[in-house]
């Protein structure tokens, strides 16, 4: 039995919570507290670093797996990555310690609680992107529930309790169908190990309805147009590392979800369903894009452009085409990267200023110019300027939405400029323009950790910008064997 | 000659609560001692049935009158290890209002040995004597703080229901003799005649009896004015172990005599379920009262515990049996949170009195949440395993209706399960209180929540120990 390197990574963080559990939390310790946590995640990311140089890119083979007995003869706890998962991994790894250093300015009371919420949390979010059965999965994927509602709820702004719960209701509502979904795939084909079920395909005449009912709980969690009105609410009220988790990672284990179990459970159904999700898509990407532009609230703004982004990703998912695919994982990874970094930006000038409101703020170009110059980098990250990473996931995801259907690909690359807009836009308000609010010349700039977690951040989004191509070969061969699956199983039948 | 030692247990308990009795007329002011010697008969009772009948083959004692099996055995000793802990971590409540006395071990056993013949009978008269029994000793413990007049209340409530649903019963009962001429359950299923529409009247009667006792709705009417009106150590009494006796005799009743009349009841059933958990979702969201609002999340949890048995299988009823133990559990921790909201012997029951808990009592708020979260059913706590054998069986049957709407009422009722985690966590605090508990007291709390949390690490446990269940 080899080392078993996945089921580590998703325990170390929650051994770390233990034991920062039992420390106790005054104020002095309070200060410990925070580098146990920054060790075990920071010990996480290496991990997963060093799981990356293991991987083998050249199949899509699950790797690494791990098969016990859980409950027996129903369930087996089974956790194996392919080139799909393995980048999930590596974001959420990465962008944890990030959260757990930049809490130094914004979370004043009961810290070591709230490091607490977040490794688990971290535990909860590898575990979703490496499980192999439908319920380990369903498992982790509502387990992260109750630490999210408890980071909005408790440290969270002014109307955070409507958030939380609203957050935790939507979430629940949609996720109980892919329960009911689970158990009845396990009754069809007799198991939930998602090997087994890729090999042995599930029977055409169910599909459709499974198929809806795993869209119900990812539609939520993505979030998807109509159903996007907790995301806003959510972002707002919780606190900066809140935000960076839900809009980092929670948003991507949707997309994983219908790249994993959608296209490649269901294909028929998925072949089916294709418009809707194009329809879905193109209405998120157009729709919230003119709302985001019309935001007073920074992070609101932030927020529906989440939705938007998220847009493109389902769009390019359904593409089925080798390109879309991969710009879908691009995009979401981009995203996680560049909108970590959005939120931590609107984060540092409201810890400074305690406002997040757009009108607040103008000409504070001169006055804290390292802060202008990462904020704008991200910005046009997030606007998808070519040599950021956010350029090359759009275009991708493009490229494959124009080989499917053309009319679908042109509304959406309007998308793009509008999404421009409002990022120029927000850019411009709040960083050029005339100094009028002179509280502001009291701010100071980046300060150190600040600093370091923004250049952490901003490092890989150049550096796939111009070089994406370790991405690409880790993801390329698992999706090019998926789509030839799907086609198989389309043909086989239909 | 009988085999009399597979009764023995029952036995046992009944001379104990003779001389229970005897010892306290003598002794009457020494509640202690009665209630230490209460404590090791229901230790003993429970070891007397594992060692004599958890092994042995489905037996009918006394003209058929009584059967012993697993199920039966099972169920006894969880009940009587409910009974143990509720009577363990109670003491100190009762000290505080002054009614620590001999008789409230006594009425517990009494209601407890009642419980066991229920669990017992194989005969509509035994299983109306047991019910009888567990009754009477209930409705004066939900009298048992007879100064204050809610408790009075409470009982006499309790009682004239109680009373008209025995009635009920009691028809049910006549009817189905009348009909097939015994009241034996195994004679009873021979006779059958689907045709004869008595026969689902008595049937319909008996389901609206049982269906009481353990206040499924439409008939949970008394359940939330009792609960809350009873003591709070009874209540915890009322809302776990009577529920367990309960459902054993309705897998019992349903599937030994009337297996061959099912497309009858399990309509009936079905909508006991749905309703129950609709209902209980619903209800609790407007309720002040914590003993209240645990009121209608019971009456929810027992609308899960039917749906499987609605499913009218093995792993229906194994499921059921899962969900009444993790129930008893989840109950076992939540009463216990409760029992430590005391200052100035004086406790609180109202939701908003664990406003900011969180701050004060870091650790109480903490198992508080782990167990409000399990009853929600959300992952990984025990509560969501529990759901999720229940749904399991419940979808082999391809009974989604059934399974989409009890989980739509999970969602409901998280709502409201999450609105207490709100007020412990979010709001201001308010004054501390006492810290100064029993050994059992925490005892219980930190076993049950610990056993929700880890319930995830060793999930086969509990399958093994119902899998030999084995009814249909």
């Amino acid at each position: 039995m080899n080392f078993p390197i996945l089921s580590s990574l998703i325990l170390l963080p929650s051994i770390g919570a233990l034991f920062l559990f039992f420390t106790k939390s005054d104020k002095k310790n309070n200060f410990t507290g925070k580098y146990v946590a920054l060790f075990t995640s920071a010990v996480n990311f290496f991990l997963s670093i060093y799981l990356w140089i293991l991987f083998d890119p050249t199949t899509s083979e699950f790797q690494f797996v791990e098969e016990r007995i859980w409950i027996k003869d129903i369930i087996n706890y089974k956790v194996g990555i392919d080139g799909i998962s393995i980048l999930f991994i590596l974001l959420t790894t990465f962008i944890t310690p990030l959260c757990i250093i930049s809490v130094n300015n914004s979370i004043k009371e009961r810290l070591s609680e709230f490091l607490i919420a977040v490794l688990i949390m971290e535990s909860f979010m590898i575990g979703v992107f490496c499980s192999l059965d439908l319920v380990i999965f369903y498992l982790f994927f509502e387990a992260g529930l109750i630490p999210m509602f408890l980071i909005i709820g408790i440290w969270g702004g002014a109307r955070r309790v409507y958030s939380a719960f609203k957050f935790f209701l939507y979430t629940l509502l949609g996720s109980v169908l892919m329960l009911v979904a689970i158990i009845t795939i396990y009754w069809l084909n007799g198991t939930t190990d998602v090997v087994e079920l890729y090999n042995s395909g599930i029977d055409i005449r169910y599909q459709n309805i499974l198929w809806f009912a795993f869209f119900s709980s990812f539609a939520v969690k993505t979030p998807m147009w109509p159903v996007h009105t907790w995301l806003p609410d959510a972002h707002v009220e919780a606190p900066t590392a809140g935000s960076v988790l839900l809009a980092a990672i929670l948003l991507k284990m949707a997309g994983y979800g219908f790249i994993r179990f959608s296209l490649g459970l269901f294909p028929v159904a998925s072949e089916i369903f294709t418009p809707l999700i194009y329809t879905l898509s193109v209405i998120a990407i157009i729709f919230t894009s003119f709302i985001a532009l019309m935001q007073e609230d920074m992070k609101k703004l932030i927020a529906y452009s989440s939705v938007a982004h998220m847009g493109y990703v389902t769009l390019g998912i359904f593409t089925i085409q080798q390109q879309g695919i991969e710009g879908s994982i691009i995009q979401m990874i981009s995203h996680g990267i560049v909108s970590a970094a959005l939120f931590l930006c609107v984060g540092v000038v409201y810890d400074r200023m305690h406002s997040r409101l757009i009108n607040t703020y103008g000409g504070i170009v001169t006055i804290i110019p390292k802060y202008s110059i990462l904020f704008m980098l991200f910005t046009l990250a997030a606007l998808g300027l070519p040599g950021t990473s956010g350029f090359v996931g759009e275009f991708l995801i493009l490229m494959g939405a124009f080989k499917d259907n053309f009319l679908v690909a042109v509304i959406a690359s309007l998308g793009v400029i509008i999404g421009a807009a409002y990022m120029l836009w927000l850019y411009k308000r709040v960083v050029f323009g005339k100094l009028i609010n002179t509280d502001l010349k009291q701010m100071f700039d980046l300060n150190r950790s600040e600093l370091f977690i923004l250049s952490c951040l901003a490092f890989p989004t150049l550096f796939f910008g111009f070089y994406p191509d370790p991405l690409i070969n880790t993801i390329e061969v698992s999706i090019s064997d998926l789509i030839d699956q799907y086609n198989f199983e389309l043909v086989s039948k239909t | 000659m009988e085999n009399l030692q597979l009764v023995l247990p029952e036995i046992f308990l009944s001379l104990s609560i003779m001389f229970l009795l005897i010892l306290g007329v003598f002794k009457n002011n020494s509640p202690r001692l009665v209630q230490n010697l209460s404590l090791a008969v229901l230790i003993i009772t429970a070891v007397i049935t594992f060692n004599e009948t958890i092994g042995i083959n489905e037996t009918k004692l006394f003209d058929n009158s009584i059967v012993i099996d697993y199920l039966s055995s099972l169920m006894k000793i969880i009940t009587l290890l409910a009974a143990f802990l509720v009577l363990i971590i109670s003491s100190n409540y009762l000290k505080t209002f002054q009614i620590f006395k001999i008789e409230y071990p006594i009425l517990i056993l009494s209601s407890v040995l009642g419980m066991m013949v229920m669990i017992n009978s194989n005969d509509l008269i035994v299983f109306y004597m047991g019910l009888e029994l567990q009754s009477l000793a209930l409705y004066v413990l939900a009298t048992f703080n007879r100064d204050q007049i809610k408790s009075s209340e409470a009982g006499l409530k309790y009682f004239v229901l109680s009373a008209l649903s025995s009635g009920l019963l009691l028809y049910g009962c006549s009817l189905i003799y009348g009909f097939t001429g015994s009241t034996n359950f195994n004679v009873i299923a021979n006779q059958l005649n689907s045709n004869e529409y008595a026969l689902t009247f008595g049937i319909v009667f008996i389901l609206v009896g049982l269906a009481f006792k353990i206040s499924a709705v439409p008939f949970h009417m008394w359940a939330p004015d009792v609960y809350e009106g009873s003591p709070t150590s009874v209540t915890l009494f009322f809302t776990m172990v009577p529920k367990i006796a309960a459902l054993t005799v309705f897998i019992r009743f349903l599937y030994v005599p009337f297996l061959n009349l099912i497309d009858q009841w399990q309509m009936i059933l079905i909508f006991l379920s749905i309703a129950s958990m609709l209902f209980g979702a619903i209800a609790a969201i407007g309720q002040t009262n914590l003993k209240r609002l645990v009121a209608y999340s019971s009456i929810g949890h027992v609308g899960y515990a039917l749906a499987g048995l609605a499913a009218a299988t093995n792993d229906g009823i194994q499921s059921s049996v899962i969900y009444i133990t993790i129930y008893v559990l989840m109950n076992l921790g939540l009463f216990s949170c409760l029992l430590m909201l005391k200052r100035n012997n004086k406790y609180f029951e109202k939701i908003d009195d664990l406003s900011g808990l969180s701050k004060n009592h870091p650790m109480l708020a903490l198992s508080l949440l782990i167990i409000l979260f399990s009853l929600a059913g959300i992952p990984p706590l025990a509560g969501f395993f529990a759901k999720f054998y229940v749904f399991k069986a419940v979808i082999e049957q391809s009974m989604y209706f059934l399974a989409i709407v009890g989980l739509l009422s999970t969602v409901v009722a998280a709502f409201y399960y999450l609105r207490i985690i709100k007020i412990m966590y979010f709001d201001e605090q308010k004054e501390k209180y006492d810290t100064d508990h029993g050994f059992w007291l925490k005892f219980s709390l930190t076993a049950s929540t610990l056993l929700i949390l880890i319930y995830f690490i060793f999930p086969s446990q509990l399958i093994e120990v119902v899998s030999r269940i084995n009814i249909i």
